[in-house]
């Protein structure tokens, strides 16, 4: 039983690696830019969702500030698209990798100055409430993850496959010029893509906001979530999902089972051996230089 | 015993064949070119005796030595130069130091000597750079020595990347649609280079071209491919006239039942 | 207007474009010779204390530009072999090494290791590349706590006195003889830099950085170029690394952490990709934005009565400063130089867009 909540637990912080690593492919897939400041949006998100809804800030009730939070963030993404990196569009892709890293300092900033540097909790309405069954005690917060999480997975899914703008996005993350020759509005589908990356950050942060504290800094395990976008080779949504679970696994498992100090490095041992035995990830994405 | 030998080479990229059995000799002192339509393998060709593919089967040999036991930087040193299809120059560096660039393979000095440019390394860095200066006379690029590969023309930068193979003082040299975007004149200047490494400079060329024009003037010999299969070799008036070359160019001149004129 | 008319190779090939440009440098020679007898004038040495800190952060900074700026392999790792660069110094002086010879054999020793670490990921481009760094340093960091009969782990280790034949130099005690110490290293590894660049080797790492696949026809061996690169970098680091915890005092793990790559990163970018100068810029940058921070706070509570005191300002305005950058002056501080100074030379005939670099639009433009 101890082994099964290990696993849940797990699979629970799989599922907010696994979000933060598809904002980060969504964008990659789409852009081609990296976006070192995702674990950040997904940090800024959850403090936006606290702003609105604790009562020491504005006390809203949390069902209109959870989809109130989600919008913001996908503004945000939106207008740093459309106002901050439109104007990088060409340029190197270490520029942008530099940029982003900037950015994740200065949303680091920001938000310990609106909402202080003090670990803060999301109060929700399900806080500490168990679903108990056959001697399992599953938190709710936790259940609610990987539900949230299934739900967005397959949203995504049929949108990129089946609906006209997910595949107007398809064209544009792989030929830029040629999607504008048809027509494709490249630009605005980027600040769109960076809108629905903030939006799914805003979920990942609500809901790891929920079951434990965060502060400012808690955006720096989107390191982690690297690894698991890199376990799916950067170009594979299903793939940075399952990265997240494995890493989301790996994690309690090693702190149980292994020698003392290995979970801590887990993630990043995983990221390292990914980059230099299957840069392409599981799911292999190879490309070439044709002379 | 040719300066180039290839016997029956196939590669394939995945399910696609791209040289299928190809066999060619180049001898010492000619220019050789490769004619075809696009995708025909010509550029693979050169790929592989670049050495940056490797075959499936099929051997090449340079001077009775066989070239598949190389990698890509070892071809130089062989003396094997070339340049690309689409001008793979070095960007943000000037036009001389692209072509000091060229003369990487005489380097004799050691990473320790270049770092405190001890007398060695300084009388090497002399001689690369009268080497250097004897290309830039010969292509007549005086005038853009100093200037930054990214503000020149696309037929100067042509030039410079020929420039840089030639550097290397190469015994066969590959050229990879030399001529492609250049005008008139740009070509006819290429022509007369082309014809003063042959002849003054002894080096051997190989060329891929879709100009006929220059094909005819500078070459000995030709070879048409197609779909990667060998289609011809002669001169260039009977590769061109050949039958199975104006096919694959302009199509049979038969109407199929569609409508369409069979290619 | 300047015409350079060169009537030799020599001239092509030496260090100088002109004379009067080695007349310029000379001069600036003169000037950081001379800075401490401004400081030794006015009887206090913590400025001067805060120049020899940008001075070994420019170090530092000169073995990433090495990586990144000319041979294009982006590194967010580059603390780790400053830290391997002190332990190793630290370690050895305690062993009763003598630091003239302990000083130097630390820099090779944590090049050698660096490049070793390196290896496995030199295939690697771009972000991958960045991650893979990433990724090492934060394992790094891991070691150096396990590490701990050599680093003190978590507790820290204190940094060793330079004793230099019998003359003691200390950060605190004779900030002159530290600041002289600081500025020998500095100048060599600039002149070793500038020697590199003037030569095959150097050449051979900006082919590798503008298109490898050019290089690799040119007979440029990839991987033993790469190698070279990081072996040069992390020496390099690791010489500042040594000065930084004879600077500090005292090292823990955390002293090198993920923020000091990071930093030295936008540092670089900031001062200018691809010129020695943009390293000493950029650290000039880094070592300015505290002081001017403290003097404002110290301002704005005098003149008008307002505190403002929340931690990550620093950070916050570097990033900024560096979000301005790349939008609006990618070639950094010295690349804004070399503008102005070309605009002058030039002057009437500037035109705007001499330095616009060609954008890459296309997928497989970007892919090496």
């Amino acid at each position: 039983m101890d082994f099964l909540q290990l696993i849940i637990s797990g699979l629970a912080n799989g599922c907010v690696y696994g979000l933060i690593a598809l904002g980060f492919v969504l964008i990659y897939k789409a852009t081609e830019a990296v976006n070192f400041a995702q674990g950040d949006f997904m940090m800024l998100g959850a403090f936006v969702c606290i702003g609105f809804t604790n009562h020491e800030y504005m006390g809203l009730s949390f069902w209109l500030a959870v989809p109130l939070s989600i919008l913001v963030m996908g503004i945000l993404g939106y207008l740093f698209n459309w106002g901050v990196l439109r104007h990088m569009f060409g340029q190197s892709q270490t520029s942008i990798v530099i940029l982003t890293i900037a950015m994740g300092f200065i949303i680091r900033f920001i938000a310990g100055a609106i909402w202080s540097h003090e670990p803060t909790s999301l109060e929700t309405p399900f806080a500490g409430q168990d679903i108990r069954s056959g001697g399992l005690v599953l938190g709710i917060d936790e259940v609610l993850i990987v539900v949230v999480t299934a739900i967005l997975t397959l949203a995504f899914y049929i949108f990129f496959s089946r609906t006209r703008i997910g595949l107007a996005m398809q064209a544009a993350s792989q030929n830029q010029l040629a999607a504008y020759y048809m027509g494709i509005p490249v630009r605005r589908i980027h600040s769109l893509v960076w809108g629905l990356s903030g939006m799914v950050a805003a979920v990942a942060g609500i809901l790891f906001a929920s079951k434990g504290a965060i502060d400012p800094s808690t955006g720096l395990l989107g390191i982690k979530a690297f690894a698991a976008a890199a376990i799916g080779g950067f170009g594979s949504l299903p793939g940075a999902l399952l990265g997240g679970l494995i890493i989301g696994l790996v994690e309690p498992l090693a702190s149980r089972y292994g020698p003392p100090g290995v979970s801590q490095i887990a993630p990043y041992a995983i990221l390292l051996l990914i980059l230099i035995f299957r840069p392409g990830g599981i799911f292999s994405q190879t490309q070439r230089k044709k002379v | 015993m040719s300066l180039l030998e290839i016997k029956n080479v196939t590669l394939r990229f995945g399910g696609l064949v791209a040289v299928d059995n190809v066999s060619l000799n180049v001898e010492e002192g000619e220019v050789f070119a490769l004619v075809g339509p696009n995708g025909a393998g010509k550029s693979t060709i050169f790929n592989l005796i670049s050495r940056f593919y490797d075959p499936a089967s099929g051997s090449i040999h340079l001077d009775g030595h066989d070239l598949l036991k190389n990698s890509a930087d070892q071809v130089p040193s062989l003396r094997i130069a070339r340049t690309f299809q689409n001008i793979e120059l070095f960007e943000q560096a000037t036009v001389l130091q692209n072509l000091l660039v060229g003369r990487h393979r005489h380097r004799q000095t050691s990473m320790l000597s270049n770092i405190v440019f001890s007398p060695k390394t300084y009388r090497e860095e002399l001689h690369h750079r009268e080497a250097v200066e004897e290309v830039i006379e010969f292509l007549n690029l005086q005038q853009y020595r100093d200037k930054m590969i990214g503000g020149l023309p696309y037929g100067v930068r042509k030039v410079v990347e020929l420039g840089r193979a030639l550097a290397s003082e190469p015994k066969l040299l590959l050229l990879d649609e030399p001529a492609s975007g250049l005008s008139v004149e740009e070509t006819q200047d290429m022509a007369f280079w082309i014809e003063d490494i042959q002849t003054q400079m002894g080096i051997s060329v190989m060329m891929v071209e879709h100009d006929m024009g220059l094909v005819s003037a500078v070459s000995g010999r030709v070879m048409a491919l197609s779909d990667g299969k060998e289609l011809a070799t002669g001169t260039a008036a009977e590769v061109q006239s050949h039958p199975a070359v104006i096919q694959a160019y302009l199509g049979t001149g038969e109407i199929s039942k569609t409508g369409t004129s069979r290619a | 207007m300047r015409f350079v008319f060169k009537t030799s190779y020599d001239a092509d090939i030496s260090l100088f474009k002109h004379r009067a440009q080695a007349v310029w440098y000379g001069l600036l020679l003169l000037l950081v010779l001379a800075t401490p007898l401004y400081f030794v004038a006015i009887g206090d040495a913590y400025l001067l204390g805060e120049i020899t800190g940008i001075m070994i952060l420019a170090i530092a900074g000169m073995g990433l530009m090495l990586l990144t700026g000319h041979t294009g392999l982006p590194s967010l790792g580059h603390a780790t072999f400053m830290a391997l660069g002190c332990y190793l110094n630290i370690n050895f002086l305690g062993a009763g090494v003598p630091w003239i010879i302990a000083f130097p054999m630390a820099g090779l020793i944590a090049g050698v290791l660096g490049t070793m670490i390196a290896l496995p990921v030199l295939r690697l481009h771009g972000v991958y590349l960045a991650l893979a760094t990433l990724a090492m340093s934060m394992l790094t960091s891991d070691f150096v706590v396990i590490a701990e009969p050599w680093t003190g782990g978590i507790a820290g280790a204190a940094v060793p006195d330079i004793n230099i034949f019998g003359m003691e130099i200390n950060r605190y005690s004779t900030p002159y003889k530290f600041y002289y110490l600081v500025l020998s290293v500095a100048v060599l590894v600039v002149w070793f830099y500038r020697n590199l660049l003037r030569t095959p080797t150097g050449r051979s790492f900006t082919a590798v950085r503008d298109s490898e696949v050019s290089a690799r026809a040119m007979g440029i061996n990839l991987t033993q170029t790469k190698a070279m690169s990081f072996f040069l970098s992390a020496t390099a680091a690791g010489l500042a690394g040594a000065l930084f915890g004879h600077s500090a005092g005292y090292v823990t793990n955390e002293t090198f952490d993920l923020v000091m790559s990071i930093t030295l990163l936008l540092m670089i970018v900031i001062g200018g990709l691809g010129f020695i100068h943009g390293a000493f810029f950029g650290a000039i940058v880094v070592g300015i934005i505290p002081v001017a921070i403290a003097n404002g706070r110290t301002f704005l509570a005098t003149a008008f009565d307002v505190n403002i005191n929340v931690p990550g300002l620093e950070s916050a305005l570097f990033a900024s400063i560096l979000i301005c950058f790349i939008l609006f002056e990618p070639m950094g501080l010295y690349g804004r130089w070399l503008k102005i100074r070309t605009y002058f030379e030039l002057f009437p005939f500037y035109r705007k867009d001499m330095f616009k670099r060609q954008k890459s639009y296309l997928k497989t433009d970007r892919v090496q």
